[in-house]
């Protein structure tokens, strides 16, 4: 499966708001916040097939 | 084959042996922006005086990326179809993580426009076709080389400008100051201007080279971008071609260099042979440089007016230094013309108003695009390498990798020259095929009212009056009812409904009261 942009033009600015987020965090306090970050957005996302399939996506997707 | 950088000739300016008389316009700086004002002003009846401290064109290619519009732009300067021929046209980018390809994008997809989205024209030859064009208005041009600006003063209603020249100084008074003086504008310096924003600390290597055959895998160029190249640890690269079968590579070699080192044959020939290969080469110009994204606070102070590179400077990623600098003068010229014949002085302040937006819009994008290319944080950087590890699978990652977001004019909706409720009100126009021409060599220089229907549609003597013509393209591009002002600088204006609205909206788009 296969994700594509949602975001369209605002996607550059999205993108930096997330880095500027994490901005002046250490690096346990990122993860900290990345893993709150990814329970969040599992929550707005909502429809347990569409997480299962970001799930497994992300993980093939791992080096 | 090397550019032939013939000086231009100095000659004395009167103004040694006896006072001159006012000039309307003395415009600081004979690089492609300072030049452009001049023709712009020229063509509309206004005579300036240009000063440089210098007597060559750029040395070293500089600004290479012209953008759709500024291209439209130089049409109607007199340029244009000039930098066309000699340009190359590319359209195609393509994006490297590694040694694969991650994805690649087409930038104008659709015909029925005069100009292509990009050429590659090395800024020598700009200001060459600039300088030969602005001798054509030899009643209207003074073209002034080995002419230095060492102090000016505004008195409320006109310039005293102090000039040093081989044969010593000179004063010479002028209705309006441009400062087109560069990044590190004399002019902005002696007022004493803030000019903040964000340093980037990466140093960058910009070596052209002439190269017997092309390296890209096609024979179109192509415009290729890598994010950690096989062939340069860990950072990123840029390849371009340009003319005369010379290419611009761009390597990011990280904060912790010494530039002096770096801008040298020994260390800059085995960088080109780990890219090229065995191929045999001549280094026309390198440099190393660091950049930023900085403005001023406003671009009109009095009777001084900022322009181009002494207003605002951006990254080079996204080739909106230049072709923002163009935007510039396209936005002034018909308004300080017209405020110098006696129109609204309310013009230069949305010259202020308008280009300060299109500079935030810039610096945004080459911000963006900078920091995207030099992660500050590991975290930073662990983003940046996920997404381009999910750009190999995933599209949506692919639209977030920001190798720079190449130039295109600023929409100016809703500020204060623009009305009417249309989605194309503020936006530039959209060029067409219109008959043997097209729209954007017809609708320029002046005001203009694109007719979209056929009612009974009448323009006064200051306004063309220019019926779409009846074709799919046409409807697909403006629909099919009312019309639409389009100002000098080819900016929408306003979308009329019925012609009974015009008045009102050509009086709001030359700083009037509606």
């Amino acid at each position: 499966m296969t994700f594509e942009d949602n975001l369209g033009p605002n996607g550059d600015a999205l993108y930096a708001e997330l880095i500027a987020t994490h901005e002046g965090l250490d690096l346990d306090a990122s993860h900290a916040l990345n893993a709150r970050l990814v329970l969040m957005l599992m929550n707005e996302v909502g429809d347990p097939a569409r997480i299962s399939a970001i799930l497994k996506a992300a993980r093939a997707s791992s080096g | 084959m090397a550019f032939d950088y013939a000086p231009f000739p100095y000659i004395a300016p009167p103004g040694l042996t006896a006072p001159e008389p006012r000039a309307p316009v003395a415009i600081v700086g004979a690089g492609p922006i300072g030049l452009a004002m001049a023709i712009d002003l020229a063509q509309r009846g206004i005579a300036s005086v240009v000063l440089d401290d210098n007597n060559v064109v750029s040395v070293g290619s500089r600004a290479i990326c012209w953008a759709k519009r500024t291209l439209e732009i130089f049409d109607r300067l007199g340029v244009g179809a000039r930098m066309l021929e000699k340009g190359v046209t590319w359209k195609v980018g393509r994006l490297f993580h590694g040694a694969e390809e991650v994805y690649s994008f087409d930038l104008l997809p659709e015909a029925g426009h005069k100009y292509p989205a990009f050429i590659n024209l090395q800024q020598y030859y700009v200001e060459q076709y600039l300088v030969e064009r602005a001798q054509d208005f030899a009643d209207l041009i003074d073209l002034r080389f080995l002419n230095r600006v060492t102090a000016h003063h505004d008195h409320g209603d006109h310039v005293t400008l102090d000039i040093e020249t081989p044969d010593g100084p000179y004063m010479l008074e002028a209705d309006y100051l441009i400062a087109a003086d560069g990044a590190g504008s004399p002019t902005r310096t002696r007022m004493g201007l803030p000019f903040e924003g964000q340093t980037f600390e990466e140093h960058f290597l910009i070596v052209d080279v002439e190269l017997p055959e092309s390296p890209f895998a096609t024979d179109d160029p192509e415009r290729w971008f890598w994010f950690a190249p096989p062939f340069h640890n860990g950072q990123s690269a840029l390849l371009h071609k340009q003319p005369d079968n010379i290419y611009r590579i761009d390597l990011q070699l990280g904060p912790e260099t010494d530039p002096k080192l770096e801008a040298t044959e020994d260390k800059v020939i085995p960088r080109i042979k780990a890219i090229i290969g065995d191929m045999p080469f001549r280094l026309d110009w390198m440099s190393v440089y660091k950049f930023r994204c900085a403005r001023l606070d406003r671009f009109v102070h009095g009777r001084v007016i900022f322009v181009g590179d002494s207003a605002h400077v951006v990254s080079p990623f996204g080739a909106r230094g230049g072709n923002g600098g163009i935007q510039d003068v396209d936005n002034l010229g018909w308004k300080l013309a017209q405020v110098l014949r006696g129109g609204a002085p309310a013009l230069l302040d949305s010259y202020d108003e308008e280009r300060h937006h299109g500079a935030l819009e810039n610096i945004a994008n080459s911000s963006r695009a900078t920091n995207f290319m030099t992660p500050k944080s590991e975290i930073d950087m662990l983003f940046r390498n996920e997404t381009l590890r999910l750009a190999h699978d995933h599209p949506f990652a692919r639209k977030l990798i920001n190798s720079g977001r190449l130039s295109t004019p600023c929409s100016l909706a809703g500020m204060r020259l623009q009305s009417g409720d249309h989605p194309l009100v503020g936006r530039s126009l959209i060029d067409l095929p219109l008959g043997n021409s097209w729209l954007v060599e017809q609708a320029h220089g002046g005001f203009s009212l694109l007719c979209a229907d056929d009612q009974h549609w009448q323009v006064p003597d200051d306004v063309t009056l220019i019926p779409l013509p009846d074709t799919d393209m046409r409807r697909t591009r403006y629909g099919d009812t009312g019309a639409f002002l389009v100002r000098p600088d080819s900016h929408i204006c306003a979308f009329l409904a019925s012609p009974d609205a015009l008045p009102a909206a050509l009086a709001r788009a030359k700083g009037g009261k509606p």
